[in-house]
């Protein structure tokens, strides 16, 4: 098998270990297992995957509410993730982050901040140490369309933008902050016009096409890594889930969302990769399973796993 | 030995642990512009010119700079950051409460982040906007350590602990303490200034001092009301009511043992802050001195704090909200009998 082909095939399993994730994660959610409250990234894989595809070892992402996609894409690691989301002591926060705070910096991500918009400043931070100590890493913000409107996107971005830092601002625009629809709550036809605002690039690409946004990305972030700034890069996206544990989605029209289930990233990157000749149904079910049993392994090991003392919570608040 | 103020105390602890450390950095607003004022109270003036690449001078954005505080920490640096005005502390809630003091926990306690917040405090005759005392709106929130320095000695001592502290500490400057300079100086200033020694010292974060011995009553009281407290002790030792003053110098953690101690001895405690009554700082202290020294206590703590309502601007009334000596007299008058 070509490299080519190898890194086209690792894009479809990290899509569908997302997908697979998040499916049994729901129905852990759903028959009560599992505690808390979920914020899910079905149909939005291809952003992440083509995202972090494009990045270093040494390269930081922060990320948002809606992180395991983030999490996974990154490299944390299912196991650690599935115990965290079920509050256990060998999660990768040790049961005092959860699913909205997952992340392992070891692994080059922040524990996702869920505040909205509240990450961008803080990867513009880890940019500015980037290039004050003259390391060529990049850091990248996931953040949803809903982020832009917040004071603190306008403040980092603009910071990112006149000290050249090397960092990218990823926009997933899934078309809905929570519930309300974008034509509500902005006036652009494409958000990465806001770029203009601050003098660097904007691009917007077909954020459920995995190579599109690769390709996005890795131009953003070469030039990142060069010195010449930051890209503020807008992927157009489709949550094909709810906003949150039980949300139905009747805001989402029903044609809409057809439509959606249409274009979903990684049943579009199947139909390619069979139509390429890269890989047959086989070889996709193959993949399929492979994940399925990672998945499903991680459940056993995060269900046995041992619950930290009640005790424990008063740790960590200092170092 | 040479005596400075609070101000040149701070720009010498920033030089010092900047020459010391390659990690460590400014950032704030206005602090590194030549020709400027080197922050609103002169302490950053001139360390552009010797650290060009490391007073990083931020547009008007208090979130995004403590936002990108905190990813730098995050990276290993120990950024030291500030706004002009303490007041503006509050446009950047979001990065403080929400994230600066809980990243650490959320973690699961692997990640530090050794970041040193400065803020000027204090009513000064700007009206209600530049004028907050907000040491207990931080003060109830876990995670961040502060400190409120009264003289120059601990305003050096504190800051350079707060540096080399691997969390979140907020210290919290006094306008009128500073000693600021030229076209920077405060009028009704207050000499805070101090003997400082040449060689390295730090004053340790959790640490008070007892500011005046005294037997009869204990009064508590840091930043500008350390100084009223020890202006009332004075008068008070003429009436023949001996008075000891505690400065605690860190409000978190909190000197436990100093206050305890004294209150033990004295029997007596008056509790004094600048800032509002309601949900004080003296309100905590008051209600854990009459659990930890009940059996200790001759008669009820007092607090001696501004009214609920916002700095006003008029001097008359600005010096009717405002705490003085005159208030911690009548204060301790009132429990010593």
């Amino acid at each position: 098998m070509s490299q080519d082909a190898k890194f086209l095939l690792s894009l479809y399993r990290t899509m569908l270990l997302i997908r697979q994730f998040e499916e049994r994660v729901k129905f852990l959610f759903l028959e009560g297992s599992m505690p808390g409250t979920i914020h899910q990234y079905q149909g939005q894989e291809a952003v992440a995957t083509g995202v972090c595809a494009a990045l270093n070892a040494g390269d930081v992402i922060t990320s948002t509410h809606r992180p395991h996609g983030h999490a996974i894409a990154r490299g944390v690691g299912v196991e650690p993730m599935m115990h965290e989301l079920f509050g256990k002591v060998t999660g990768c926060c040790h049961g005092k982050g959860g699913s909205m705070h997952i992340g392992d910096l070891e692994k080059g991500m922040v524990p996702a901040i869920a505040i909205v918009g509240g990450n961008v400043p803080i990867a513009t931070g880890i940019a500015l140490a980037f290039k004050m100590r003259k390391e060529k890493r990049v850091a990248v913000s996931f953040m949803g369309d809903g982020a832009i409107n917040e004071g603190a996107f306008h403040e980092a971005v603009n910071m990112g933008a006149i000290w050249s830092l090397p960092v990218v601002y990823v926009i997933e625009n899934n078309l809905y902050s929570a519930s309300t629809p974008i034509a509500q709550t902005v006036k652009l036809k494409h958000l990465s016009d806001r770029s203009a605002g601050y003098g660097i690039p904007g691009v917007t690409v077909d954020g459920n096409d995995v190579l599109a946004v690769f390709e996005a990305a890795k131009t953003a972030v070469a030039r990142a890594r060069a010195g010449e700034g930051p890209t503020l890069l807008e992927c157009v996206t489709y949550r094909i889930t709810g906003h949150s544990r039980r949300d139905p989605c009747h805001y989402q029209p029903e044609a809409e969302r057809k439509q959606a289930l249409l274009k979903e990233p990684i049943g579009r990157f199947a139909k390619h990769l069979m139509a390429a000749g890269i890989a047959g149904q086989t070889a996709l079910d193959g993949i399929r399973r492979e994940v399925d049993a990672e998945i499903e392994a991680s459940v056993k090991s995060a269900m046995a796993a041992a619950d930290p003392k009640p005790e424990d919570a008063l740790n960590d608040v200092f170092a | 030995m040479e005596r400075k103020t609070i101000a040149e105390a701070l720009r010498d602890g920033l030089r010092e642990e900047m020459t010391r450390d390659e990690r460590v950095f400014c950032i704030g607003e206005d602090i590194a512009i030549p020709g400027g004022w080197g922050g609103a109270f002169t302490v950053t003036l001139g360390l552009e010119k010797e650290f060009p690449e490391r007073m990083i001078n931020t547009p008007i954005s208090e979130a995004g700079l403590f936002g990108a505080a905190l990813g730098a920490a995050m990276m290993g640096m120990h950024p030291v950051a500030d706004v002009q005005y303490g007041d503006f502390l509050l446009c950047a809630m979001d990065q403080i409460v929400d994230q600066i003091a809980k990243m650490r926990y959320m973690s699961g306690g692997r990640i530090k982040v050794p970041i040193t917040m400065r803020a000027p405090v204090g009513a000064t005759g700007r009206g209600a906007q530049h004028a907050q005392n907000l040491e207990s709106i931080f003060f109830s929130v876990p995670g961040i350590k502060i400190v409120c320095p009264a003289t120059a000695y601990d305003a050096k001592g504190l800051l350079k602990a707060a540096i080399r502290d691997e969390n979140p500490v907020l210290i919290f400057e006094h306008k009128l303490l500073y000693g600021s300079k030229g076209a920077r100086a405060e009028s009704g200033a207050v000499d805070a200034s101090s003997e400082i020694p040449e060689q390295d010292y730090i004053v340790p974060i959790g640490k008070g001092v007892v500011r005046r011995e005294g037997t009869d009553v204990t009064v508590i009281g840091t930043l500008m009301m350390m100084h009223r407290a020890l202006q009332a002790a004075e008068q008070l030792a003429g009436e023949g009511i001996s008075v000891e003053v505690i400065d605690p110098r860190s409000l978190v953690p909190f000197d436990w043992e100093l206050v305890e101690a004294s209150v033990r001895k004295t029997g007596r405690a008056v509790v004094v802050e600048e800032g509002p009554r309601r949900g004080g700082v003296g309100a905590e202290i008051a209600a854990e001195l009459a659990e930890r020294v009940s059996d200790y206590l001759t008669a009820p703590v007092k607090r001696v704090a501004s009214p609920d309502i916002p700095v006003p601007f008029s001097p008359p009334m600005e010096d009717f909200y405002r705490p003085d000596a005159a208030r911690i007299v009548e204060a301790v008058r009132k429990i010593v009998s």
